[in-house]
């Protein structure tokens, strides 16, 4: 089966400025998240694959179709949600919705019959006789995602979907998000630099820096190997009880001097570290699995940089230079 | 996708040819141009023309009716190239108007909404969608123009009877390539205004202004240098040259005036611009306006 995303060395020149260089690399997952700080190039990679911007180089490919000669086929095959306000005035939502989904090939009866199912489907059938611009912010996030979705579409990009939308409507459209992944009808590509929202429902990241691929990883992989990755609080003697559990044969690093970061070999429980501080008299206040690395990864991406990405609900994860014999690094 | 279903399927039914979606555009624009009270007052006013030509014919055919007004209409109003072309004339001047009426917020709107990335991110093309606006205006001025036209021609081609109607083949030439060049410029020149004004009222001012404005301009300059070399930069003055040229009733030479030459009194003969001169000034502003349009018209603009 054709891989979702190929990125062919593309590169796209605006002017004399490099906003694309040099993307390489194969997406396949059934939820891409496209992370970057403001201005990474995010926006102007999904322009490109829609075609919106011609590639100054190399090229790109969707599901094996060319983005500079297959234009047209590719765009049948996606469905786009706009990071920016877009409707039709004076149209109402399902009028709109229709509308979008003759453009996109599908006789008007059937397009009709679409148009009511996916307003439905996000949510707003009870609202999809108002027009459009009476609608809150939240609602027109969620009619921009039922015209992305009405004709079926092979892969949908969604360009910050979450964008403004109070928490309900948020957890409304990843709900949303998800089960579409879930269903497997459909990849997702989605544009956010919202840690969190990536978080819940991706399973593949590209992470953009200054145009460049600064991270291509499979988070279900990434979070399967740090399963047994845990962060400790304590209060006592901290450094015994790190020397304690390395001789356990656990890879640990200090984080600041109340934290602590540990992996767990095979055949070590909790317990035994409950044991360990018990006899050195160290409270562990609190013990955190830490499911994924994704902050991590991010920030390793960014080297440190100073960017503008909300933190994830995990905590966080700055890494200290010390390992299992204290020197190491996690 | 189904409302009682709540999943999300793929869409596995036909699809419409692709040639034929740029034509979803006006049928979708027309519900919302039909909405309007005063605009179909004014389109079925435009009818009222034809209406007293189609009258006018039927009358010329009709002895008794002729017997009973005691006039000779056959002299009165013949039906030959000039009636034809004043039909054109006054109803192309209709469908001015009526393009000033819905020109305006046809890609304006878009824009201002930012619609433009939601119709290209389909299998819709640039030139699909530009197509597609101008449609609106070519099937609405159709109505009122070549189409009507044409229809007068076949009645009248019917009612004279054999022969007319293959001596005359060349009106029907003329009814059609007219209003159709006629349809076209209005329909770019709307549009590339539509593009760049956002707001309805300021688009429909600039295009009676582009209209207007090179037409008082071009008579000040044929007043002061006793020429008639700026009726190229009038629309009007542009259109009425070719529409004349396509009834065979173009003539160069519009008249004398008097005027000084080295202290004697001399006569001016006052020529038209040619007629290819005339094709040229309509191409250079229909260009003009497709590359305005064409500039404006992108899913992104790239701000430099």
């Amino acid at each position: 089966m054709n891989p979702v995303i190929e990125l062919d060395g593309l590169g796209v020149v605006f002017g004399k400025r490099h906003i694309l260089q040099d993307l390489r690399g194969t997406l396949n997952g059934r939820a891409i998240g496209l992370l970057g700080p403001n201005g990474a190039g995010k926006t102007t990679l999904i322009h490109t694959l829609l075609g919106f911007h011609p590639a100054t180089h190399g090229t790109a490919r969707i599901f094996g179709e060319d983005i500079t000669t297959e234009a047209r086929r590719i765009r049948s095959l996606v469905g786009y949600m706009p990071e920016r306000d877009s409707f039709i005035a004076k149209m109402t939502c399902v009028h709109f919705v229709r509308l979008m989904a003759e453009l996109s090939g599908m006789p008007p009866d059937a397009a009709l019959e679409r148009a009511h199912e996916s307003l439905f489907y996000v949510g707003l059938g009870e609202a999809r006789y108002r027009t459009l611009d009476t609608y809150s912010l939240g609602m027109k996030q969620l009619a921009k995602l039922a015209q992305a979705i009405v004709h079926g579409p092979k892969l949908i990009i969604l360009d910050e979907p979450t964008n403004g939308l109070d928490p309900p409507t948020r957890l409304r459209m990843i709900r949303l998000i998800r089960e579409i992944r879930d269903s497997g009808e459909a990849r997702i590509m989605l544009s956010s630099h919202l840690l969190r929202d990536v978080e819940e429902c991706c399973d593949e990241i590209l992470v953009l820096k200054d145009g460049r691929i600064a991270a291509n990883c499979n988070l279900e992989e990434e979070r399967k190997a740090n399963r047994k990755f845990i962060e400790l609080e304590m209060r006592g003697d901290n450094r015994a009880f790190a020397e304690a559990v390395g001789r356990l044969g656990c890879e640990y690093a200090f984080t600041n001097e109340r934290r602590l970061k540990l992996v767990l070999p095979e055949g070590v429980e909790i317990r035994d570290l409950y044991k360990i501080a018990a006899e050195r008299e160290v409270q562990i206040r609190r013990l955190n699995y830490k499911r994924d690395s994704l902050e991590d990864i991010f920030l390793k991406a960014m080297e440190g940089g100073d960017t503008m990405v909300e933190a994830t609900a995990t905590p966080s994860a700055t890494v200290a230079a010390t390992g299992g014999n204290g020197n190491g690094s996690l | 996708m189904a409302v009682y279903e709540h999943g999300y399927k793929p869409y596995t039914g036909s699809l419409t040819p692709e040639w034929s979606r740029f034509l979803i555009l006006p049928r979708h624009a027309f519900r919302d141009v039909f909405r309007s009270k005063f605009f179909i007052a004014f389109f079925a006013l435009c009818f009222l023309y034809p209406l007293v030509a189609a009258i006018l014919i039927y009358l010329h055919h009709n002895v008794n009716a002729i017997a009973l007004m005691k006039l000779d209409l056959r002299e009165l109003v013949p039906i030959n190239a000039s009636f034809f072309h004043a039909f054109v004339t006054s109803q192309c001047s209709l469908g001015f108007f009526l393009t000033v009426l819905i020109g305006p917020p046809l890609i304006s709107r878009d824009l201002a909404n930012n619609a433009l990335p939601l119709y290209l991110s389909r299998p819709f093309t640039r030139k699909e969608y530009v197509v597609g606006k101008m449609s609106v205006i070519l099937i609405l001025v159709s109505l009122i123009t070549w189409i009507p036209g044409l229809l007068l021609f076949l009645l009248q081609a019917y009612l004279e009877g054999a022969g007319w109607l293959g001596q005359n083949l060349r009106l029907a030439g003329a009814i059609f390539l007219a209003s159709l060049v006629w349809i076209v410029v209005l329909a770019v020149m709307s549009l590339a205004v539509s593009a760049w004004l956002k707001w309805r009222v300021v688009a429909s001012g600039a295009l009676l202004a582009i209209f207007f404005i090179p037409s008082a301009f071009g008579e000040i300059v044929n007043a002061l240098f006793r020429t008639r070399l700026g009726h190229l930069i009038s629309l009007g003055a542009i259109m009425n040259s070719l529409w004349r040229g396509l009834f065979g009733l173009f003539q160069r030479q519009t008249g004398q005036i008097e005027g000084m030459r080295n202290g004697r009194i001399i006569e001016i003969t006052m020529l038209e611009p040619p007629l290819w001169a005339s094709w040229l000034a309509l191409a250079l502003i229909c260009g003009l306006c497709v590359l305005l349009l064409m500039r404006k018209v992108r899913a992104y603009e790239v701000v430099k």
